[in-house]
């Protein structure tokens, strides 16, 4: 089951670039949140710092709470590693393992973490790859084929499987249908309302017809600073900020 | 107008070709003319007992080379052992971790020990292993052949692995795979064909050596298993025969370094094919 997040005084830099600014927001389980903003507004970066994976940049750093549930993602003694056990994440670009297989892809989280039990590994490659509506077109040639030969939304779509194999209770995705054609953005699409019963879903996204199909609650960002967070509805028909209905409306971004 | 230029572009495309297949052909000529010539003076020589006698005493004819094969092998082996997990172990943390200052100079100092006159590496093994061991080994051999590889296998793999997009590491770190972990099993495998190259290349550079074995192993004409003793070796033993007074001697150095290249040519073919048998990729 999904967990919720609470995001408190969230800072993020780049070297001397500060990227993102006092960010609060509380993101709810078992729902989609968006982050919609105009390119550079500090939405990647806000949804990297909620697994941990702003810091592997260098000169990077942080400052702030993020809760994962009852966990404090940036605590002393919390390790980054078990946060993105925990944390999934689906990335802008499909970036499979190319010197794996299908079946290998799906399963690098359970076997590199030292998961050994090959019965229990083949039911959750199949599960995973059915949640990721991947198996009919895979099932086949599951130990033959490589990650990479795969079309790009196919990739995508082991990629989610790749993340829902380990089990985690949040995923992230940051712009996960922006490289695919329409008919993968949706079968991306509908595969997220599906998620969203099991999982918390925070997904970054450019396009704000996708952030309406989609998300439940949807947060503005711009300049590196939250500007709006509400009902996606709200956000669309009657939004509280003049700059949210300028960027909605199109007139810049 | 654009008629009128295509013959102009059409020329250009033929010019460059040919230049590009000149360019090809002046590499191929002198590799196969000292290949071609090694065979010509060396294939004579070259029968069952050159491989399986070793050297008979002076004004004899006939005898082999056995021994220095076998001592080429244990030499390269002792080589590989101390240069391939330095050398892939040093690349790793110059690409992974190395972005500093530390890393900086050990970047600095792998290329200026790729630069050393490979005598004054023989040197260096003398002074740590034959003076401490107080006499010569194949050992030492080894000790300064693996010291040659180490640069050369360092810089490679630091590349290959740079070569790796930083894409892939994400998904291994988003998935909570540790670092190490991503380095071995999602890095390194993914530059792996890369890395087999880089270690080949090394290998084959210091098969040829001769001079850091000079003082190091010194030679042997008898057969010799024991690491810690005088061995012979197939580069030192060209060199001693081609310099020799007697024409014997100086057929059987031609079949020694045709024998030399055959065996490397051998052995990095037996390396790509079990690597692209998936030999180095278990493990996961």
């Amino acid at each position: 089951m999904g967990v919720g997040i609470q995001v408190n005084q969230l800072n993020a830099w780049f070297g001397a670039t500060h990227a993102v600014h006092d960010i609060q927001i509380d993101i709810t389980a078992n729902h989609a949140t968006a982050i919609i903003g105009p390119s550079g507004c500090g939405k990647s970066t806000f949804v990297r710092c909620l697994n941990r994976m702003h810091e592997t940049i260098p000169n990077a750093r942080v400052e702030g709470t993020v809760k994962i549930g009852d966990t404090h993602v940036y605590g002393n003694g919390t390790s980054a590693v078990e946060i993105r056990r925990r944390v999934g994440m689906v990335f802008q670009k499909p970036n499979p393992f190319p010197t794996m297989s299908v079946y290998d892809n799906v399963a690098a989280g359970l076997k590199l973490n030292g998961y050994r039990s090959h019965r229990d590994l083949d039911e959750i490659v199949e599960r995973s790859l059915r949640q990721a509506a991947l198996w009919d077109e895979v099932k086949d040639l599951l130990k033959k084929k490589s990650g990479a030969s795969l079309s790009g939304g196919q990739q995508q779509r082991l990629c989610i499987a790749r993340a829902l194999a380990v089990e985690p209770e949040v995923m992230l995705m940051d712009e996960p249908a922006s490289a695919l054609d329409p008919i993968s953005t949706s079968k991306i699409e509908d595969l997220i309302f599906e998620l969203k019963q099991n999982y918390t879903i925070v997904i970054v996204t450019h396009n704000m017809q996708q952030a309406a199909r989609v998300a439940e609650f949807t947060a503005f960002f711009l300049s590196g600073k939250l500007v709006e967070f509400d009902k996606t509805e709200k956000i669309f028909t009657n939004p509280g900020d003049k700059r949210t209905e300028d960027y909605i409306t199109g007139r810049f971004g | 107008m654009m008629q009128s230029k295509f013959w102009w572009r059409s020329l250009q495309d033929k010019v460059m070709v040919g230049l590009a297949a000149g360019a090809t052909l002046m590499v191929l000529v002198p590799l196969v003319a000292i290949f071609g010539y090694l065979v010509y003076k060396g294939i004579g020589s070259l029968n069952w007992n050159f491989l399986t006698q070793i050297p008979k005493p002076v004004g004899e004819t006939g005898g082999g080379m056995a021994n220095a094969i076998v001592g080429s092998g244990m030499i390269l082996l002792i080589a590989s052992l101390i240069g391939v997990p330095m050398g892939i172990g040093t690349g790793i943390y110059l690409a992974e971790f190395g972005k500093k200052r530390f890393g900086y100079l050990i970047r600095f100092t792998a290329d200026v020990l790729n630069g050393v006159p490979s005598i004054v590496i023989g040197i260096v093994a003398w002074s740590l292993v034959v003076v401490y061991q107080k006499h010569f080994s194949a050992l030492a051999g080894g000790v300064a052949l693996g010291i040659m590889m180490v640069p050369i296998i360092s810089r490679s793999t630091e590349e290959m692995l740079l070569m790796v997009p930083q894409s892939l590491r994400e998904a291994a770190w988003g998935l909570g795979i540790p670092q190490w972990r991503t380095t071995l099993s999602i890095t390194l495998r993914t530059a792996s064909s890369g890395v087999i190259t880089a270690v080949m290349l090394s290998f084959a550079r210091v098969a040829g050596e001769t001079a850091p074995l000079l003082f190091t192993t010194l030679g042997n004409k008898f057969w010799n298993f024991n690491m810690n003793q005088e061995t012979a070796a197939l580069p030192l033993q060209i060199y001693v025969y081609a310099q020799s007074p007697y024409d014997d001697w100086h057929r059987q150095a031609w079949a020694g370094a045709l024998i030399l290249i055959i065996l490397i040519v051998i052995s990095m073919s037996l390396v790509r094919m079990a690597a692209s048998r998936g030999v180095f990729k278990g493990g996961n």
